[in-house]
């Protein structure tokens, strides 16, 4: 998929202005009810400056986004409690170890449907539905349960991203393996070619491309996992944690910043396996 | 003249630099008449036909189709076009899709479905409008497919190797019901092909193409008389002109290298 | 004596369900995988029980059951909450919105050219981290639960839909021209039908992000009614078999809702080849 540019930029631009009119249009009627009590009545150009300098919007400016984003990580050091650096990393470690858990599991688990029939009928039809289930309202269930087993902080929150990540991977690796044609399949055998063979020579690399959608899928899963995991037992430290004290507490750009950084960390990550993918996809170029 | 062609050309802009598709086409088709169009592939005959079609635009000469604009005359609906896939719309019936066309110029339903059943008559497909595409075999997907060009009654009919992808028996087959379908309604056909018996057994005249750039190279009269069973195939008089047709062939062949 | 007892029979259960893998058909189709979970659940019940699990850490399938009993009514007002009101509204404004919108881009190439790749960014973003802000512009009911299922359900919607218009193939466009049809007739009688099989994926996979969107935003603060509510406090309070019936519950509206889908799929797109036999 070629990225024209110019479209993309006068969108990107338009969407930029919408949302400095919006920050505007959101926090006027506060800004207004603030200054009233005051005994202030600006004019429109001074409240222009106020709804996009408010200390508690509704909708914080760009600049106002940006300044604090800035504020919360290059101005502090990293291991400071106070640090988004250090929150994204105590999600992100989590994320990530169960990104690697349930990506491991679901390309074992893909393997094993696409040679076993009897695993295929009887598994399938669960994991398909597995997805019907709301995973992630498992999180309460698995941090008190796993909490009780003291494990540390990290794996309670990993073993609910591993298993937002396995389903995309399982599903996307099965289809891949299953994918070569017929005549690809007919002209291994006429080699007698055995299952291991047939498996690394040709299902694998077709299914690469099917495997780097799922785990794209997954990674965007994963880290909302973490995030997730963070809520149910008020943890301290982590971005949900960030976003959650926000809330409570009324610190409407801390909720925003930490919001921020969390799609930044997930755009980054996904971005970086796209990366990946149309390396090994130009690597591959005239396989199907 | 159903179609006047005079100095038309179409020349594309390719990442290879220009393609001349058509150079100077100048042909008058007169109305009744059959017409067959057959050369190599990129000889331009698929080309002439989506000029016509107003489906492309010519860079140089002049089209006329029904005396307009070939734009004008599609809007005015002069003309039936049939692909060279079937394309008929996989959620609809085969009635429904026969009644697409007239779907789309407001005609109200009960006349619709009355014209529609007709022309399904005419290509011997009653019985089957209430079946969808998929249920049908290739050549019945063939002929639905001509049955919805005629379901408007356009005075002219253009054919893009509409048999092509169906086997020998279905080919003489549908061929006979198109020929008895012409001899009946008397339309203007312009038909492309690939097979010079199908282009003998069909037409009034042939137009042997050469590619590169686009052009006629030969027109040959296809005199054989309105009445042609399948075995007119084997007469000395067919293999004549087949004979004529396939040596202007041979000779647009030899462009090509 | 029991645990021999429980392997025999779970080798016994892996047999038949072996067996029962091969049968074919849409109702014994079904007989591999209903068979692997009534086994699943009696392994459950068995280990729980044998073990003496506690319930903090695991309660027993029986126990899980005996609770949505007792407590239908509490569950009842939940999934009234969350389901019926957050959930099909938040369901039916993101579907609509993406569609819509698709429809716009697809009348404006340089919208579609532009609004793609942020789509498909913002597929990648943790979009039911917007809860805490939807609670802020719009209170602590279901209608901000409402929004943060909005935004989870817009973006595969738009995707979606967009490539779906894309699907009709060239043939299809040039028939709809030599009819004269304008861009209306030719965007109701082909491409939108054509599109179908693309919505309805949208639409399946929608389901299941609206109900977690819901439930995890409920995480965020709620009145005091609602699945994802429910969840939280009752796993502080560590009844675990409450939190487990609420689990049950939502699975069970999440199947029902993507099953119901997955008719109308059926009903709708007969035609694909996807379909057929």
């Amino acid at each position: 998929m070629r990225i024209s540019a110019l479209p993309l930029a006068v969108v990107a631009a338009a969407l930029l202005v919408i949302w400095v009119l919006a920050a505007i249009a959101l926090n006027w009627q506060v800004v207004a009810d603030a200054q009233a009590r005051t005994g202030h009545s600006p004019d429109w150009q001074a409240m222009l400056g106020l709804t996009l300098n408010h200390a508690r919007p509704l909708l914080p400016g760009p600049h106002q986004l940006a300044e604090e984003l800035w504020r919360s990580t290059v101005m502090l050091p990293v291991t400071s409690r106070r640090s988004l650096v250090h929150h994204a990393w105590i999600t992100l470690s989590a994320a990530l170890s169960g990104f690697a858990l349930g990506s491991l599991a679901g390309i074992v688990l893909a393997t094993a449907i696409v040679h076993l029939r009897t695993l295929e009928r009887s598994l399938m039809p669960w994991i398909v539905m597995s997805q019907a289930v709301p995973v992630l309202a498992l999180a309460p269930i698995v941090i008190v349960a796993l909490g009780s087993l003291d494990l540390g902080d990290l794996w309670p929150k990993a073993v609910i991203s591993a298993y937002l990540c396995f389903f995309p991977v399982t599903i996307g690796m099965a289809r891949g393996l299953a994918s070569p044609d017929r005549l690809s399949l007919d002209l291994m055998r006429t080699w007698s070619a055995s299952r291991v063979q047939i498996f690394f020579a040709l299902r694998l690399p077709v299914a690469l491309p099917f495997l780097f959608g799922g785990l794209k899928v997954a990674m965007a899963a994963s880290i909302v996992g973490a995030i997730v995991a963070e809520l149910p037992t008020g943890a301290q430290a982590g971005l949900g944690a960030r976003l959650l004290a926000g809330s409570y507490f009324g610190q409407t750009l801390q909720i925003w910043s930490a919001l921020a950084m969390a799609a930044l960390v997930s755009a980054t990550l996904v971005g970086l396996l796209a990366l990946a993918e149309r390396l090994i996809a130009r690597r591959m170029a005239g396989a199907a | 003249m159903a179609v006047e062609a005079r100095g038309l050309s179409l020349t594309f802009a390719t990442r290879d630099g220009p393609v001349q598709a058509l150079s100077g086409i100048d042909l008058a088709i007169a109305p009744g008449e059959f017409v067959s169009f057959i050369g190599p592939s990129g000889c331009g005959k698929t080309t002439f036909l989506r000029l016509v079609a107003d489906l492309e635009a010519p860079t140089a000469g002049e089209l006329r189709v029904n005396g307009m604009t070939a734009r004008a005359a599609r809007l005015a609906r002069a003309y039936g076009y049939v692909f060279q896939a079937p394309g008929l719309l996989p959620w609809r019936s085969i009635e429904s899709n026969v009644m697409l066309p007239l779907q789309i110029m407001g005609i109200p339903r009960a006349e619709r479905r009355a014209r529609a059943a007709e022309k399904l008559r005419l290509v011997n497909l009653e019985g089957f409008a209430r079946k969808y595409p998929w249920q049908l075999s290739g050549g019945m997907q063939s002929r639905a497919s001509i049955a919805r060009a005629l379901a408007f009654d356009p005075a002219l009919l253009l054919m893009d190797e509409p048999f092509g992808a169906l086997d020998e028996i279905v080919r003489d087959h549908l061929n006979e019901q198109l020929r008895a379908l012409w001899a009946r309604t008397q339309k203007t056909v312009l038909f492309v092909t690939h097979s010079i018996p199908e282009a003998v057994f069909l037409s009034t005249r042939i137009v042997v193409m050469s590619p590169r750039p686009g052009r006629i190279a030969d027109i040959v009269d296809c005199d054989l008389g309105t009445e042609r069973p399948l075995e007119i195939r084997e007469t000395p008089a067919f293999l004549a002109i087949a004979a004529r047709v396939r040596e202007g062939l041979r000779a647009a062949h030899s462009y090509e290298d | 004596m029991s645990l021999l007892l429980a392997i025999l029979l779970l080798v016994a259960a892996g047999f038949a369900i072996h067996r029962l893998a091969r049968l074919e058909g849409p109702v014994l189709g079904l007989a591999a995988p209903l068979a692997f979970g009534a086994t699943l659940l009696a392994l459950w019940e068995f280990l729980v029980v044998a073990n003496e699990v506690p319930m903090v850490l695991l309660p027993a399938p029986s126990a899980i059951g005996a609770r949505m009993v007792a407590s239908a009514g509490i569950l009842w007002i939940d999934f009234n909450q969350t389901f019926l009101k957050a959930v099909l509204a938040g369901y039916a404004i993101g579907c609509l919105g993406g569609f819509l919108l698709a429809l716009l881009a697809d009348r404006v190439p340089f919208l579609a050219r532009g609004l793609l790749p942020l789509a498909n960014l913002a597929a990648s973003l943790p979009v039911v981290g917007i809860a805490p802000i939807m609670v802020m512009w719009f209170g602590f009911d279901w209608p901000s639960k409402a929004a943060v299922v909005v935004a989870m359900t817009f973006f595969p919607m738009l995707v979606n839909t967009l490539a779906g218009l894309a699907a009709a193939g060239r043939l299809e466009h040039d028939l709809m021209r030599s009819y004269a049809a304008g861009h209306g007739a030719t965007l109701w009688h082909v491409r939108l039908p054509a599109a179908l099989p693309f919505i309805f994926t949208a639409l399946k996979v929608n389901a299941p992000l609206a109900l977690i969107g819901a439930i995890v935003a409920e995480f965020f603060g709620s009145p005091t009614a609602g699945m994802g509510f429910r969840i939280a406090t009752e796993a502080s309070r560590l009844a675990m078999d409450m939190v487990w019936a609420e689990i049950a519950l939502a699975a069970l509206a999440g199947s029902a809702f993507y099953g119901t889908l997955a008719l109308a799929e059926r009903a709708a797109t007969f035609w694909h080849p996807s379909h057929r036999p």
